[in-house]
């Protein structure tokens, strides 16, 4: 009855994905195809470093990481595990790490992939504000800061064109990728152009979007 | 900094509350009200050690809610900045776990793969949607529209690491270019 990931060993049994509904459960595979070993150490590792890459927010860092490169997480797992941190109270990011750490290595790993989260990002921007105090604010920083910035948006944004994508590359009839994409249409608009709160545009949409997917299941 | 002990039994507990209604991300809808806790209510810090505290955040790598660190230290010293990082992170992520461990025992039930794929257009939409709202929020004029659009067009249509095109961002604010 629980949607949310359970614990399990990544490494083994190549899943034979049922084609059409996301039920791709973990295949943790390197790029070349080598089994990945997912201890609380190499979590650690993994999320400090997408972390201390990403500027101007780390979401879009680790759809390209987990998803893109190292195939931990399939799109549409990734997707629906961000819409339940998004939903879940807490920074969303956060609570994705708990989550995807939680099904690689349990609690453990849970914790590994969070501190790895933080740990590197926390003491940049300790150095970052003292470097502020001294120095205060210089025009050259400024600058640069704005043009980091227009492209930290676009980088936000790239994120979800490339999740709609895959999602769509995947549906399978004209019913049910209507509804996915009157779905997604109506959360961006919702959100993004009358800017609802999103815990109302969840609950209105979520119903009938689980209600839609139930009746596509065989 | 009028009274330390004040100061940080404050942040811990209105922090505190503050996580657990971070719904849907909560950095954006968190920072008008914690800036009317520290600046307005209490004057722990100014409003422009607020505003550097956020861009600061924004600037450096890692998770965006870490404007929260600075804002503890500035107000609380280390243990300021302690307490008010652990104030964010802590409650909600322990939810989180204790959801995770009740999780554990439930098999994938039709019900519970519906919930998932169901929520995958909604998620979608919402992150389209913080992206949309994010450059509306930093793009101030049709040049740097322009060079958010261009980002997007870069990372949809290539595999280049994004790393590259925050430093051409950069150099683009250095420039003079936005």
């Amino acid at each position: 009855m629980n949607p949310l990931p359970g614990p399990h060993a990544p490494s083994t049994a190549p899943s034979s994905a049922p084609a059409q509904h996301a039920e791709v459960r973990v295949v943790a595979t390197e790029p070349g195809g080598e089994p990945a070993t997912l201890g609380p150490a190499a979590l650690f590792i993994v999320f400090s470093r997408m972390a201390l890459v990403g500027f101007g927010g780390v979401m879009p860092f680790a759809y390209r990481t987990l998803v893109e490169r190292r195939r931990w997480v399939s799109a549409q797992d990734f997707a629906s595990m961000l819409a339940l941190a998004q939903v879940l109270p807490g920074p969303t990011i956060c609570n994705l790490s708990l989550m995807i750490g939680w099904r690689f290595a349990g609690l453990r790993g849970a914790l590994a992939s969070l501190s790895g989260m933080l740990a590197g990002p926390i003491a940049i921007v300790l150095l970052l504000g003292y470097a502020y105090q001294r120095f205060g604010d210089i025009a050259l920083v400024h600058d640069a800061l704005v043009g980091m910035g227009a492209v930290a948006a676009g980088l936000l944004l790239s994120t979800a064109v490339k999740m709609a994508l895959a999602v769509f590359a995947k549906e399978r009839g004209f019913a049910s990728t209507a509804s996915t994409a009157v779905i997604a249409v109506a959360a961006f608009a919702g959100v993004g152009l009358l800017r609802y709160s999103l815990i109302v545009v969840v609950l209105v949409l979520a119903p009938p979007a689980i209600f839609l997917a139930w009746r596509q299941l065989k | 900094m009028s009274d330390d002990d004040s100061v940080i039994g404050g942040i811990a507990t209105h922090f505190a509350l503050l996580s657990m209604m971070a719904i849907g991300g909560g950095v954006i809808m968190l920072a008008p009200d914690i800036q009317r806790y520290v600046v307005d209510l209490h004057h722990w810090i100014t409003a422009e050690q607020f505003a550097a505290a956020y861009t600061i955040a924004q600037a450096s790598p890692g998770p965006n809610l870490l404007y929260v660190t600075l804002v503890g230290w500035w107000a609380g010293g280390w243990a300021g900045a302690l307490v008010a990082t652990l104030a964010i992170i802590v409650p909600p992520a322990t939810l989180t776990l204790v959801l995770l461990r009740a999780s554990r025992a439930g098999g994938v039930s039709r019900f519970g793969r519906a919930l998932q794929a169901g929520l995958v257009p909604v998620s979608v939409g919402l992150l389209g949607a913080g992206g949309f709202v994010l450059m509306k929020s930093v793009d101030s004029d049709w040049r740097q529209v322009a060079i958010s659009c261009i980002a997007v067009l870069a990372l949809v249509k290539t595999r280049i690491n994004p790393v590259w095109l925050i430093g051409a961002g950069a150099v683009c604010g250095i420039v003079g270019l936005v």
